[in-house]
């Protein structure tokens, strides 16, 4: 990679993790901590909200997070062209 | 020989006549193999693995307890959120990116990027950090064993302590990566069997995430009846600032936790080590998200079942876990907890909340919850026995990884890196057995001699991984400025408050209350503030490092090979 490709590489690579960073921030310290009270005056399937958000929806978002990650790293690697490669563990 | 002690004992010795198996067909004979498992696993393996790992004696036995009787449900959800939530942490900011520089361990990264000082602290930080968790799980071993088997608890645990060493010290990492597979599978399956098997039973939905829904208004009246705070109702037990900061916490800790970090070096590349992470999590979440649901469903059953029944009608289970003394009366002035008795001699029990006009009168231990939840939901006793195995099944699994870090810091880190550089392949693994057995023994002694501030001491763990590793591994990997004198100051900053805030708030000083009220399981967000702060400060008024360390950071950046990180690795020094 020359290293205008790397530069786009890493914003790329920087944006994704902001995005989805902001995610895991809402669901967990907003959804099911901040803003508890007020989610837990809806109510789903016997659920309050924000007790449903803190004790179920904010682990089942962290795993779509890093499951979007992955995806979508492999193709910004296939992009790039450095899918391909094979690395070795490193000795000291 | 009860119906369930023979169960137990059933699938405690056909599982462990796996484990051992299994680490014998992959015994290794190479550092590369016991310290990475030569590189080779599989993510879906390496990521039930680490799930197996991570998921300790406390996820297991302990988690669903707290949640349900100390944290009164929604306050319980700090370890939810927080054990999960590291995860996302880990895989975006940390585990590729370890991966790529190659190394083995925690101090290994810090050495190599910053200093020998800065390794020479994280040595001893990893090294702390384990031993605190380890002993937690050989005490936990040995209670399951004491209650399942009838045996004493310190036999307990050095039966623990031999088949530990039997497969961490013969099969290394590799061993111990395949061994902990079967365990995950042993212990998501006992985990899950009772769960479905309850959630069925009570609310007609064999899928307990969702048929706990289906209680939960009949449980909040319950336990308004008896004087509790509301189950689902958010901040009864812990305040706003408080859940915010250990929750946060817990997540910046499991990201610094050094033997988690490790087995990212056993993924295949830089794709897989995402992958792991990935796997790990959703594995992790089948237990996390059935943890809360098995939760409301105990309290719903020990509500119904407990208050208001003579203590001679009391169900077997209660019996049983009082006999051992694990179901009490309420504590007495100089804490102790007597046997359970009829207090006010109304002829009942009562299991009541601090709301009530009717004094309690029965103390349930955390502990037991889990383990006893299939008899609470009278399950049969094969089932019991499964879940014997699998809580089992967690902490050895977790004692092993733990180990493992311990034996190849010892041996690598110090060893290798410090005494003597020019040890061969041959002489750093007999180091690294020997470290694995010294550290056997001390771990089984703490075990059997736990001290008495074991839960303070696994907070500080949290808050020490937090306030130590992920500030500087996070800023060593995102900031080529970032310097050596940066790093040590701003770990040492966070550790010495950290620890300084802990000692501070134990009672004999009278501060628990602490600075506005911030628990001390939550302050290791604060330390780990402080810790970049400092690192940041430092490193803007030292010299920045090298342009080969600064060029050095930025391959790792990529997957694929880069021509530095390939001489890094080659063991050349990059100056």
């Amino acid at each position: 990679m020359d290293e205008q490709a790397r530069r786009e590489y890493w914003r790329s690579n920087l944006r994704l993790m902001a995005v989805l960073l902001t995610i895991w921030a809402l669901v967990s310290f907003g959804a099911g901590i901040i803003f508890v009270d007020a989610l837990n005056n809806i109510e789903i399937a016997g659920f309050p909200l924000g007790f449903w958000f803190a004790q179920q929806g904010s682990i089942i978002t962290f795993v779509i997070l890093i499951a979007v990650y992955v995806w979508r790293m492999d193709k910004l690697d296939k992009r790039y062209g450095i899918d391909e490669y094979e690395e070795e563990v490193h000795h000291s | 020989m009860t119906d369930i002690q023979a169960w137990t004992l059933v699938f405690v010795v056909i599982t462990f006549a796996i484990y051992i198996y299994v680490a014998w067909a992959s015994r290794v004979s190479d550092t590369k193999g016991f310290y990475v498992a030569g590189g080779g696993i599989p993510a879906p393996a390496n990521g039930a693995a680490i799930a197996a790992d991570w998921m300790s004696a406390a996820s297991f036995i302990s988690m669903a307890g707290i949640i349900a009787l100390a944290g009164n449900g929604y306050a319980g959800s700090v370890y939810l959120m927080g054990w999960t939530g590291g995860y996302v942490l880990l895989a975006l900011l940390l585990a590729p990116y370890l991966r790529k520089f190659g190394k083995y361990t925690v101090p290994d990264f810090v050495g190599d990027r910053y200093s020998e000082t800065a390794r020479l602290i994280a040595v001893v930080c990893a090294i702390v950090v384990s031993f605190v968790y380890v002993a937690g799980q050989m005490s936990g071993v040995g209670v399951v064993f004491s209650r399942f088997l009838g045996v004493d608890t310190t036999w307990g645990v050095i039966i623990g302590m031999a088949i530990v060493f039997c497969y961490a010290v013969l099969g290394g990492m590799k061993g111990i990566t395949w061994t902990q597979v079967t365990q995950y599978s042993v212990l998501i399956i006992a985990y899950l069997i009772p769960a479905v098997a309850v959630s069925q039973k009570l609310t007609g939905i064999p899928l307990p995430q969702i048929g706990f829904g289906q209680i939960l208004e009949e449980l909040n009246a319950l336990q308004a009846d008896l004087g509790f705070a509301s189950y689902t109702e958010a901040f009864t037990s812990q305040n706003m600032l408080n859940m915010i900061l250990i929750t946060a916490a817990l997540m910046f800790g499991t990201a610094g936790l050094p033997h988690v970090i490790v087995r990212f070096y056993t993924a295949k590349n830089v794709r897989a080590a995402r992958y792991s992470a990935l796997w790990a999590l959703f594995f992790i979440a089948l237990l996390y998200t059935t943890a809360p649901a098995v939760a409301s469903f105990a309290k719903y059953n020990i509500l119904g079942d407990v208050n208001g029944v003579a203590l001679a009608d009391q169900p077997n289970w209660f019996n049983q876990w009082a006999d051992v003394g694990l179901v009490t009366g309420p504590a007495a002035e100089d804490g102790t907890l007597p046997p359970v008795s009829d207090l006010n001699g109304n002829g009942v029990l009562d299991f009541t909340g601090a709301g009530s006009d009717v004094a309690n009168e029965v103390v349930i231990n955390n502990d037991i919850l889990v383990l006893a939840s299939p008899e609470i939901g009278g399950l049969p006793a094969p089932i019991v026995g499964l879940v014997a195995a699998g809580g089992l099944a967690a902490a050895l699994s977790t004692a092993s990884g733990l180990l493992l870090v311990i034996s190849s810091s010892a041996a690598n880190d110090l060893y290798h890196k410090r005494i003597n550089p020019k040890a061969n392949e041959k002489q750093q693994l007999l180091v690294a057995r020997i470290a694995m057995a010294a550290a056997i023994l001390i771990a089984g002694w703490l075990g059997i001699n736990p001290p008495g501030f074991v839960a303070q001491v696994v907070a500080l763990a949290f808050g020490l991984a937090a306030s130590s590793f992920f500030p500087i591994l996070v800023l060593g990997i995102f900031w080529k400025r970032c310097t050596a004198a940066g790093a040590a100051a701003g770990m040492t900053a966070g550790i010495v408050t950290t620890m300084a805030y802990m000692i501070w708030t134990i009672d004999i000083y009278g501060n628990s209350e602490g600075i506005w009220g911030i628990h001390e399981t939550g302050f290791g967000t604060i330390g780990m503030l402080i810790n970049f702060a400092v690192t940041i400060i430092v490193s803007l008024m030292t010299k920045p490092p090298s342009e080969a360390m600064q060029h050095l950071v930025e391959d790792v950046r990529y997957p694929g090979r880069t021509e530095l990180v390939a001489r890094h690795a080659a063991g050349e020094e990059i100056e």
